[in-house]
């Protein structure tokens, strides 16, 4: 378990042996994001994801200004707070990364295969959906979650992301909810949110994007999605596909009320 | 844990009929439309198929949230049925190497689509159960199994059997388990189970100090 180790490695030089108990241990981790929470590194995302959404790009070099994220043609502020939403544009609903793609498509001409090349990032290979959602997300700091399921299609979305968040398969038999269905749960050290509850999903979902320190990028809630169905053993998760907007619509429509949070940093 | 799942049947039903009157509803069962939704959603990779969404009938059953217990005829058909699946060594040997044993419960490595699939299969007991003292990074989605056997009244026949059937097949004792089905889905081989069956049994495992 090198995710494991790397952990214990970085918060090494903060432990002190004697106190290695469970619950200081836990303690220790806390202060220690919090500290991080001082200096984000996401903000290096922030300020490239601002740039590109103001840039004109693409085949029809039209800019993401163009876009409409839910609140009107290039809004930003407050918008990420009420996805994933349905879009009669498109006559669907879709997340904040679905959206972007739906954009990129139609406004800026990109196609499909294009767009997504690199939907998570590896160092110097950057991907544009994560500084665009880290700039995005940002602009709904400290705006209160709103997820609205009026919209029969946003009903569903939810009904279906709460099926499949009991869904259990693969060799393991793992569901989302094997993990994150009850209170006070670990995986080794790892705190699992209930999420099932409303303060279980205000804290995991308020809080992604992230700068995840173990690997130096920052993550979308795509990418948490993804992350959770590898190690659920299942096969590989469609970037932007209907399950995944489906179970954000479940988890951010749980979360609403809680003040969004992100982009967050997280171990 | 709920204790629910370890009661005994008489105390299960009680709590079964109080966790109906509170709990939350069970899930409507997955259609066809939504399953194509869901497959959709994936693409084969690496060692992970498609086939993976493909429930058997305990994965189908137990979709719920963990509040709901199925109804005990139920439960009753899927535990005889993965006990009647479970496969002993033919040699009649359940005990393997201990110190083997605490390696396969401290790896966590296996059946990702990340994984290379030649490397074999840890069992992760540490990311849900305490197992030894000495290690305090473990999880609480299982029991703690320190001092497993000495609690148990040490390796006996018996004990070897349940707790390699337990390893092997945990929903042929209590069906809708959160433990993988370690025998049952390939994720250890016989060896294997007999190592963490000597791991959890075995009077000079770090289990049983
Ligand atoms: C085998 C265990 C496991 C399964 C199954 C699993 N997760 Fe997770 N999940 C984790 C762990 C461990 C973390 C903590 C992440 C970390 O720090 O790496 C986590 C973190 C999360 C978070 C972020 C919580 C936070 O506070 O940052 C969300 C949201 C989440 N999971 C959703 C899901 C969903 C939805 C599913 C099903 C598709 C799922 N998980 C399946 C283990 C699991
Ligand atoms: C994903 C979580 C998970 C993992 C991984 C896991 N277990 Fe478990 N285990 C449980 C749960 C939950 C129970 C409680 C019984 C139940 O609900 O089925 C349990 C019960 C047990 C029991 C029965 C305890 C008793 O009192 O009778 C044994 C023995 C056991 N586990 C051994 C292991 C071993 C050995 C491994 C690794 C090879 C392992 N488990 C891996 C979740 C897990």
């Amino acid at each position: 378990m090198t995710r494991y180790l790397g952990m214990s490695l970085l918060l090494g030089p903060l432990l002190v042996v004697s106190a290695w108990a469970q619950n200081s241990t836990l303690d220790e981790i806390a202060r220690y994001r919090a500290q991080l929470q001082d200096g984000n590194p996401a903000e290096l995302w922030e300020a490239r994801g601002e740039d590109m959404w103001k840039q004109k790009r693409g085949p029809k070099q039209v800019s993401l200004e163009q876009c409409d994220l839910g609140k009107g043609r290039g809004v930003v502020k407050g918008a990420y707070a009420e996805m994933p939403r349905y879009f009669a544009d498109a006559d669907r609903v879709m997340d904040l990364e679905t959206r972007l793609l739906h954009c990129m498509m139609t406004v800026q001409g990109f196609s499909k295969t294009d767009a997504t090349r690199r939907v998570f990032g590896s160092g110097s290979n950057r991907s544009d959906f994560e500084a665009l959602a880290a700039w995005i997300t940002s602009e709904s700091k400290g705006v209160v979650m709103k997820v609205s399921l009026n919209h029969p299609k946003a009903q569903r979305a939810y009904e279906l992301g709460e099926k499949a968040f009991y869904f259990r398969g693969g060799p393991h038999d793992f569901s989302c909810a094997t993990c994150h269905a009850e209170d006070n749960k670990r995986i080794r050290l790892q705190d699992l949110p209930n999420l099932t509850q409303k303060k279980g999903a205000q804290l995991g979902y308020t809080t992604w994007p992230a700068y995840r320190v173990s690997q130096g990028e920052l993550r979308t809630f795509q990418w948490r999605l993804y992350d959770c169905f590898r190690q659920q053993r299942f096969p590989e998760l469609e970037f932007a596909s209907e399950l995944s907007i489906a179970l954000t619509t479940f988890l951010a429509y749980n979360a609403n009320g809680a003040a969004f949070n992100a982009p967050a940093i997280k171990r | 844990m709920k204790p629910v799942y370890w009661a005994l049947p008489a105390v299960v039903s009680v709590l079964v009929a109080a966790g109906c009157a509170t709990g939350p509803r069970q899930m409507e069962a997955v259609t066809v439309e939504d399953l194509k939704i869901i497959k959709a959603s994936f693409r084969a990779q690496g060692q992970a198929g498609l086939d993976r969404l493909d429930q058997d009938e305990a994965q189908k059953h137990c979709s719920n949230p963990p509040t709901v217990t199925i109804a005990k005829e139920l439960a009753a058909r899927i535990e005889k049925a993965n006990f009647a699946a479970i496969q002993y060594p033919a040699d009649g040997n359940l005990m393997g190497d201990w110190r083997a044993g605490e390696r396969i419960a401290q790896t966590g490595v296996g059946m990702q689509f990340s994984d290379n699939p030649k490397t074999p299969s840890g069992g992760n007991c540490y990311a849900c159960h305490q197992v030894s003292k000495e290690e305090i990074s473990f999880g609480t989605i299982g029991p703690s199994l320190y001092n497993y056997g000495k609690l148990r009244g040490g390796a006996s026949p018996e004990m070897q059997r349940y707790t390699y059937g337990r390893i092997y097949n945990s929903q042929a004792f209590t069906a809708c388990s959160n433990m993988p089905r370690f025998g049952h889905n390939g994720i250890l081989t016989e060896e294997q189970i007999k190592d963490v069956t000597a791991l959890l049994l075995d009077p000079n495992s770090p289990v049983n100090k």
